[in-house]
């Protein structure tokens, strides 16, 4: 495949055969290597085919092989040309990070992480097979559909401050509950409130570096050592069962014949089978910001019952890292609605955009990005450039590159818990394979994706943080 | 012969099952999904699910037979332990599924040690020589 290097950290698939636009891939030629060893490049020129798709589809630095979109892959459709697809929001929809600042630094906890870590296991159920709060009638689960974390904060989970620092304040509006199957209400009933398993995780971070004082000071981050609570989580069996039974709906609808690979399967926007995807990738959306929500509240309660006190554990931000939207962009210098598909990646608006906090619309909304299981995470501010070179997207994470077949087969759960003991991480999980399929040397190098989405322009570095304490689902 | 095997995936996972014919494989590729999430040979089969599904092809027809699994967990906590009675039948251009599980409902003696979130398309393959050879991926 013809792939044409642009600068140090751009390359193109320049437009050819059935493409309507060309794919700009972001990334180093280091991390480029481990991307030419999947499908990624070959998921985004297949991406640049669909119907309506607007100036580039484009492929975010941590970057890997999905299920008809890569994962990393951003592309934006004409509302009224274009098409809508499952497999470019992906199975886990809104799987995304919370993150809340605490007035606590490393010293203060020093004494109390293996107890704050162990009670925050004991609260926040996790793993798979756990069930979250009291059964669920469907009724609640409704509401929790349609009104996403206002609904958690409604019954006592958290504040309406936290709302204001949730992407779209953590409720999408188009939710609708009765386009939602059987199996998604029956799967989503038992799983409320818990953190799942996979790569999905909860941490207690450190501040370990500041690289820009001005933004981190707007973002409540203050000064190396403080500690930060991270919450990486989704719709669970609820947003998958959408995902899945959409890809039907639409197979059974349209047919998958000609489509290079069957999950690139997707619907004319404003159809009516279109819509009711949307609706309903809404309603897992708000399910998941709910989700987050509660886990937040859960982690407030042990602090102030461990630490005697929650005060200063503001929200930083909420981001999603699955998700369709519309929203308006530039499109050859003008203004227009567009329906963005973000599959691992994360929004990355830049100062003035009236969609993110009035707190931030100065300097640009957070972006949250987690590292691997026991390695440095980051926060980044969105930049006004973003807009022009990816959809304001930027990447969402350290990206696999082992197998979890070959991770088990070289990982031992127990030697890295030891090995993360010995830097002074504490760790938590329900299951050792779950931690050995995590094992850090199974995926990109976190450091070199953050670096590249700074060079390039598309999310600038804030803060860098480690980990003291993790639970793993 | 073999049931299964596991074959290495960037970020999922990936698995061959083969069958004598394609019930069999079928019903080997339902012990490969559940091995990624429990371990299959250990759970009682005291509890008992008949299972129906259609599709389109044989590819969409398989996609919902391994969803019953995570389906099945997710809203009863229901473990899989065998799979009996695999029937496929095709009328026209569509084609049915019917099967008996046999398992146990997930308690405390049960270890649960991964998670599959859905049963996709990717690389899925279905050839019907001998063995039938099915390749799946799926989103863990």
């Amino acid at each position: 495949m013809e792939l044409k290097k642009i600068n140090e950290y751009t390359w193109e698939i320049p437009k050819q055969g059935e493409m309507r636009v060309p794919a700009r891939i972001y990334t180093s030629s280091r991390l480029l290597e481990n991307v030419k060893r999947d499908l990624t490049l070959r998921q985004a020129k297949n991406v640049a085919c669909l119907r309506g798709i607007q100036r580039i589809a484009y492929v975010m630095p941590d970057a890997h092989q999905g299920y008809g979109f890569p994962i990393g892959g951003v592309a934006a459709f004409d509302m009224d040309a274009g098409v809508i697809s499952p497999g470019g929001v992906g199975y886990d929809i809104n799987c995304g990070v919370r993150l809340l600042k605490t007035d606590y630094s490393e010293k203060d906890i020093h004494e109390k992480r293996k107890e704050l870590l162990a009670e925050i296991f004991r609260e926040v159920p996790a793993g798979v097979g756990k069930g979250g709060i009291t059964r669920l009638s469907r009724d609640v689960l409704k509401e929790v559909c349609i009104k996403g974390a206002e609904w958690a904060v409604e019954n006592g989970y958290g504040s309406k401050e936290d709302l204001d620092r949730t992407e779209e304040r953590g409720r999408m509006k188009e939710a609708e509950f009765s386009h939602l199957s059987h199996r998604a209400v029956e799967r989503g009933i038992p799983q409320l409130g818990t953190l799942g398993a996979g790569n999905h995780f909860l941490e207690i971070q450190k501040v370990s570096h500041i690289y820009d004082q001005q933004v981190a000071q707007v973002f409540g981050i203050h000064a190396a050592g403080q500690i930060l609570i991270m919450i990486h989580c989704g719709s669970r069996g609820l947003g998958h069962q959408v995902a899945s039974d959409y890809i039907r709906l639409m197979e059974n609808r349209f047919g998958f014949k000609g489509l290079p690979d069957r999950e690139l399967i997707h619907a004319p926007i404003r159809s009516e089978l279109g819509q009711e995807y949307y609706q309903s990738m809404s309603a897992a959306v708000n399910y998941a910001f709910s989700n987050r929500q509660m886990i937040a509240h859960w982690v407030r309660n042990v602090f102030e019952k461990i630490m005697g006190s929650s005060k200063g554990m503001d929200q930083i931000y909420d981001v999603c890292h699955n998700v369709a939207k519309f929203e308006n962009h530039k499109i050859d210098g003008e203004l227009k609605e567009v329906c963005i598909h973000r599959k691992g990646a994360t929004r990355s608006f830049g100062p003035g955009r009236e969609e993110i906090p009035s707190i931030y619309r100065s300097v640009g909304q957070p972006i949250i990005i987690p590292g691997s299981m026991g390695t440095a995470s980051y926060i980044l501010v969105g930049t006004s450039e973003a807009e022009e070179l990816s959809f304001s997207s930027t990447a969402h994470g350290a990206g696999r590159v082992m197998s979890r077949h070959e991770a088990l087969r070289r990982f031992r759960g127990e030697q890295i818990k030891r090995e993360l003991e010995s830097k002074g991480i504490e760790l938590k999980s329900t299951s050792w394979k779950g931690v050995a399929e995590e094992a850090s040397q199974a995926y990109k190098d976190i450091d070199e994706v953050v670096k590249v989405s700074h060079e390039v322009g598309i999310g600038k570095l804030v803060a860098k943080v480690t980990p003291v304490g993790v639970m793993k689902g | 012969m073999k049931q299964y095997e596991f074959i290495a995936h960037t970020a999922d996972a990936k698995f061959r099952a083969f069958g004598r014919d394609l019930e069999e494989a079928f019903s080997n590729a339902a012990l490969a999904t559940a091995s990624l999430m429990w371990d299959w040979k250990k759970v009682e089969k005291g509890t008992r699910c008949e299972i129906k599904v259609e599709g389109k092809d044989l590819k969409q027809l398989l996609c919902s037979f391994l969803e019953e699994i995570i389906y099945l967990l997710d809203s009863e906590m229901f473990l899989l332990g065998s799979v009996d009675k695999v029937k496929i039948k095709k009328k026209g251009n569509h084609f049915t599924l019917e099967a008996l599980f046999k398992g146990d409902k997930y308690s405390d003696k049960y270890k649960i040690f991964g998670e599959v979130k859905a049963i996709t398309y990717n690389e899925m393959e279905i050839k019907e020589d001998r063995p039938v050879t099915l390749q799946v991926v799926v989103d863990v």
